[in-house]
């Protein structure tokens, strides 16, 4: 009967945890569309979530290009459809690799960041502080990480497409021989518009889903060193795992 | 002003307050004294609001602040400071960033008025000088003073003070409560007090409580708590090791 009683526990402890998860984001968007708008603190945060994200995204997009470059086309080569090279590592950069690496990416370089600035406000007391100065604290730590995150995500992932691109290029046409006519050609045969906008989607909510578990696990971080510690890690492992569970669930929506 | 009314808090199946029950009136200075670990901070994030009790009431200005919500909760903030422990001063804001957040966040005035305001502030509380420095660079007293001139700049009726001289040398600590009691002389408001400092504390205020095992264990003028013969109370105040008081 104990385990019963004790599934029971850990069920509603759950689900308790995952209604204040959705309340959180609720409450987030809410502040997010009424006034006051911190306009200055979105702007600090474009620029510490994206900005300082652009060098770690050109690095990962050039190698994620080449690699695709090179497998590409050998693979290909078998059977004799190289020129298709082109389309192979756009489609595949633009639809799946560009929007999952740039969140990663993202996750593992900011993400991690504002889990432990929002925990070690909250373990120092300074979100305790904003409330008791009749301020509300997601105005000024969750809505800017938010909006910054839906801005800078699809840009970056924009970047990476692009840089990838050329990387791809500069692997399979400068190195193995492609032509430039015949990558950059077929690719603006086989790439549509629809293929664009899936990678845009995807970035999007890879831009709302980092945001929101990273200021979520911070926000309600537990006591000291230790708390922030776990709250981070959690952070991180749980954001990797709903970027790729839910870039599965995008894509199985938009095909 | 403020009216405690028999609260029951517990943590985790920890219960921490049982019945506590006291008023303040305004303009006193209550002092909350006991053993660590005993509720006292607790009281203090009952009073803004921040806990809420599983049982009893917390009136402030006759309004039970357990039941307030959204506005009416800001505004009742609005109108008290509160002093943190440890000043949970926002580490990348400078000395001058902190002290003007609150009047940037929650007035129209204009950024002339503000810095005016700051720094009167900031030179009340004796920190002229060093309104660029941010809180790493500073010590545990200027932390402190920045905390108070932050707590005090929208001129609050009420004053919520966390162990102000926690961390600090017997000179600074012995400062730090000297300027609150000056600041208290010049400005007038209400406060409350948690604090271990007692012979500084029995100099400054009005009335004081001891906390113990949850509860207001004995309350009265600093001279009826100093000649009490109470053990719990003689204990505390010589600091005896033994003695029927629970260490946490």
């Amino acid at each position: 009967m104990l385990w019963i009683i004790k599934l029971g526990e850990l069920s509603l402890f759950t689900l308790q945890r995952m209604g204040r998860m959705g309340l959180f984001i609720v409450r987030a968007f809410l502040c997010a569309t009424t006034p006051p708008f911190k306009y200055s603190w979105v702007i600090k945060q474009i620029w510490f979530i994206g900005s300082q994200s652009i060098l770690v995204i050109f690095l990962t997009g050039a190698f994620s290009g080449m690699v695709l470059g090179l497998q590409g086309f050998y693979t290909l080569n078998r059977f004799g459809s190289v020129a298709l090279l082109g389309p192979m590592v756009a489609l595949s950069l633009i639809k799946e690799l560009g929007p999952v690496l740039s969140a990663l990416m993202v996750t593992g370089r900011a993400g991690s960041a504002i889990t432990a600035e929002i925990g070690i406000m909250r373990t120092s007391e300074q979100i305790d502080a904003i409330e008791l100065m009749g301020l509300n604290p997601f105005r000024y730590l969750i809505v800017p990480k938010l909006i910054a995150g839906i801005i800078s995500l699809p840009l970056l992932t924009a970047i990476f497409d692009v840089v990838g691109i050329f990387g791809g290029y500069l692997i399979g046409g400068k190195i193995l021989g492609v032509g430039e006519g015949t990558y950059f050609g077929e690719m603006a045969n086989y790439v549509k518009m629809k293929d664009v906008l899936e990678g845009i989607y995807k970035s999007l909510s890879s831009g709302i889903l980092i945001t929101w578990v990273c200021c979520y696990k911070g926000y309600y971080a537990g006591f000291g060193a230790e708390g922030v510690s776990k709250a981070t890690t959690q952070a991180v492992v749980l954001s990797s795992v709903l970027i790729l569970f839910w870039d599965y669930i995008m894509t199985s929506l938009l095909f | 002003m403020i009216r405690i009314d028999h609260i029951h808090k517990s943590f985790n199946g920890f219960s921490v307050l049982k019945g506590v029950s006291f008023q303040v009136g305004r303009g006193e200075i209550f002092a909350l004294i006991g053993g660590s670990g005993h509720g006292k901070s607790v009281i203090l994030k009952h009073i803004v609001g921040l806990t809420k009790p599983d049982q009893g009431h917390v009136f402030v200005d006759g309004k039970d602040i357990c039941h307030l919500k959204g506005e009416d909760l800001e505004e009742i903030r609005g109108r008290m400071g509160f002093l943190f422990q440890n000043g949970a001063l926002f580490t990348s804001f400078t000395v001058y960033e902190n002290v003007a957040f609150p009047l940037r966040e929650k007035t129209n005035l204009g950024e002339k008025e503000i810095r005016q305001r700051v720094l009167a502030q900031i030179e009340q509380v004796g920190l002229s000088g060093a309104e660029n420095k941010y809180p790493a660079e500073l010590s545990g007293g200027m932390i402190k003073r920045t905390a108070l001139a932050r707590a005090l700049i929208r001129k609050p009726g009420i004053m919520l003070f966390d162990e102000p001289t926690t961390g600090l040398d017997p000179i600074i600590a012995h400062t730090i409560l000297d300027l609150i009691q000056s600041l208290h002389q010049h400005l007038g408001f209400t406060a409350i007090i948690v604090s271990h400092e007692l012979s500084r504390i029995f100099r400054i205020a009005h009335k004081v409580a001891m906390l113990n095992e949850g509860t207001i264990w004995t309350m009265g003028t600093p001279e009826e708590i100093l000649s009490s013969e109470d053990p719990i109370v003689r204990q505390f105040i010589s600091g005896a090791t033994e003695g029927p008081i629970k260490l946490y």
